[in-house]
């Protein structure tokens, strides 16, 4: 647990960084700070390892005043990220690696296991352990960099802008994997940001800051985006709030209608009949296996046979109970019936959302 | 040329040779023993940087000529005389690319340093020093090739080294001589240039293959 109580920095000239700050990051939850340029997210990173010492206030790693603590000591504890990456040219990939092991005085059995296990952990080739860093890509160099902040398993990351000298390609694969990664690792993190998609999709919980940090408001993206605090919240949150919102939502939220489902061998009669009760003119085929065949019109079937006699429609769009809702409402936006079929694993069938069913959560 | 002067002579411009070699390398190193702490100190306190520079600065205009001559009632006729204008010669360099080297390292690998929770010693000697080697053998290359030239006007205060061919060859109309003495300082510094780059390059095997 990191904690701030009435943190307060002044730069030497009198502009105010960080004023009257109180914040909590709960152990093993991810903490994005985001806000304008000015707004003194870095100055807050930078004050949880002693880069920035606050001029008024508390902060505190684990109980502990990080000014009782001497920084190197602090420092070695806390595994730090940041968008220049600053690897060191002249040491070769595994050394970077095994930066923080080798001030600590590890072992040279320890340290070599160490950094073989951490190459493999963020996805980095086995031969690049002799490299020296330029001749990597900055994908791959960030990963070092995530690595190498890794390697002692401090409790604490600290990870300014981590991943935003990287394409946009790349950058969403290192978020992802480092999301893979925090799962398993469940490390304290405070990551800065400009970003606030970056800021929604990392964060278990967001502080917004405004010019001259001031804390606008703290809490998981979900109350960000369902209830922002104030104008300025609002307005960070950009004109698409609401899509945002839907993006958090798994599909499976919602409960998806049953639909007009017919068996493949059912007759016409049959089809017709549970058309009728759903008030549609067309009915889903699916097997006894529950996997979705395709659909059918009524106009199109021939009379006698059953209904996989004739040649079966393929669904338009699925969409799958992880997708988001933001997924789900694009499917029914550009569907011609406004109507998309949820599937589950394997293709099972699980039902139909319309735009009525999301209409609860849309309102 | 007179090769059957050359042949009888080897003896003698060997000395002077090693005369040559004792007077650039003693200087260079003294130099930079002294320049080294003064660039930490420029470094940690900036103000004292300017001044340093311009100190430094001034004295490398004095004639070498003047100084050696102004030298000879405190120091004598010998090496030492020699030996102390021509380190204080190279302070200049050394200063200006030891401080350039430890600047130009990127602040990011730096901020990376400090944040790994290096402490200061350390980091100067395991990152900022090692990053800043090719700036600072430069400075030693552009002073030794300096010393080297330097040197031979030393034989005018009766310091030795090969000036001496050059000074007597002049004073004794024989081509010869000056001719040898030329041609050894130049191989001479081309030599000791080639050294220190070497020495480089060993030292900073991560820069291969980069421009």
């Amino acid at each position: 647990m990191i904690t701030f109580e009435s943190v307060t920095k002044q730069f030497p000239g009198g502009t105010t960084a960080v004023d009257e700050l109180h914040l909590q990051v709960p152990d093993g939850e991810v903490v994005v700070l985001v806000g304008p340029s000015g707004c003194g997210k870095t100055t807050i990173l930078r004050m949880v390892n002693r880069m920035i010492e606050p001029s008024g206030g508390r902060v505190a790693v684990n109980g502990e005043d990080v000014m009782r603590t001497s920084p190197p000591r602090l420092r070695r504890g806390i595994g730090y990220v940041i968008q220049g990456i600053g690897l060191f040219p002249h040491r070769t990939i595994a050394q970077n690696v095994a930066t923080v092991p080798k001030l600590e005085g590890w072992d040279d059995d320890r340290i070599k296991a160490r950094v073989d296990e951490l190459i493999e952990t963020v996805g980095l080739p086995d031969g690049v352990r002799d490299r020296y860093p330029h001749q990597l890509s900055g994908g791959q160099q960030q990963r070092v960099g995530v690595a190498r902040a890794l390697a002692a398993d401090p409790p604490v990351m600290l990870m300014d802008e981590p991943f935003a000298a990287v394409d946009p390609i790349v950058r969403t694969r290192l978020q992802d994997e480092f999301l893979r990664l925090q799962s398993e690792v469940r490390k304290t993190i405070v990551f800065v940001t400009h970003d606030i998609d970056e800021a929604i999709k990392m964060g278990d919980r967001i502080a917004i800051l405004s010019q001259g940090g001031h804390l606008q408001q703290y809490a998981t993206p979900k109350e960000l985006l369902a209830e922002p605090a104030n104008d300025f919240v609002a307005d960070f949150l950009g004109a698409e709030r609401g899509l945002k919102r839907l993006a958090l939502i798994p599909v499976s939220q919602v409960e998806a209608a049953p639909g007009p489902v017919v068996a493949p061998g059912a007759g016409i009669d049959e089809a017709r009949r549970v058309a009728e009760t759903h008030s549609s003119d067309w009915v889903v085929v699916v097997d006894d296996e529950g996997r979705a065949r395709g659909w059918a019109r009524l106009d199109e079937l021939d009379g006698r046979g059953p209904v996989d006699g004739v040649r079966l429609r393929d669904f338009e769009l699925t969409v799958h109970a992880d997708d988001s809702l933001r997924t789900a409402l694009n499917a029914l936006v550009i569907s011609r019936h406004g109507v998309a079929v949820r599937l589950g694993d394997g293709d099972r069938y699980e039902g139909l959302l319309t735009r009525e069913l999301l209409s609860e959560e849309l309102r | 040329m007179d090769w059957a002067w050359v042949g009888e002579n080897l003896g003698r411009i060997r000395g002077y040779a090693l005369q040559h070699l004792f007077l650039t390398a003693v200087p260079v190193a003294a130099g930079f023993v002294l320049a080294f702490p003064m660039s930490l100190a420029a470094i940690r306190w900036r103000r004292l940087y300017a001044p340093l520079l311009g100190f430094t600065g001034m004295l490398f205009t004095i004639p070498s000529i003047a100084l050696f001559v102004l030298l000879i009632p405190v120091t004598g006729l010998g090496p030492l005389t020699a030996i102390v204008p021509l380190t204080i010669y190279t302070l200049l360099i050394l200063i200006r690319n030891t401080v350039e080297g430890l600047d130009g390292v990127d602040p990011d690998v730096r901020e990376a340093a400090e944040a790994m929770g290096y402490t200061r010693g350390r980091r100067l000697l395991g990152v900022e020093l090692p990053l800043a080697l090719p700036v600072i053998v430069a400075g030693l290359r552009i002073a030794t090739v300096t010393t080297v030239g330097l040197v031979t006007i030393t034989a005018l205060i009766g310091a030795g080294g090969l000036g001496r061919l050059i000074v007597d060859g002049f004073t004794l109309f024989f081509p010869t001589s000056v001719v040898v003495g030329v041609v050894l300082s130049v191989a001479f510094a081309v030599a000791a240039d080639l050294v220190l780059l070497a020495g480089q390059k060993a030292l900073t095997p991560w820069r291969a293959g980069r421009a």
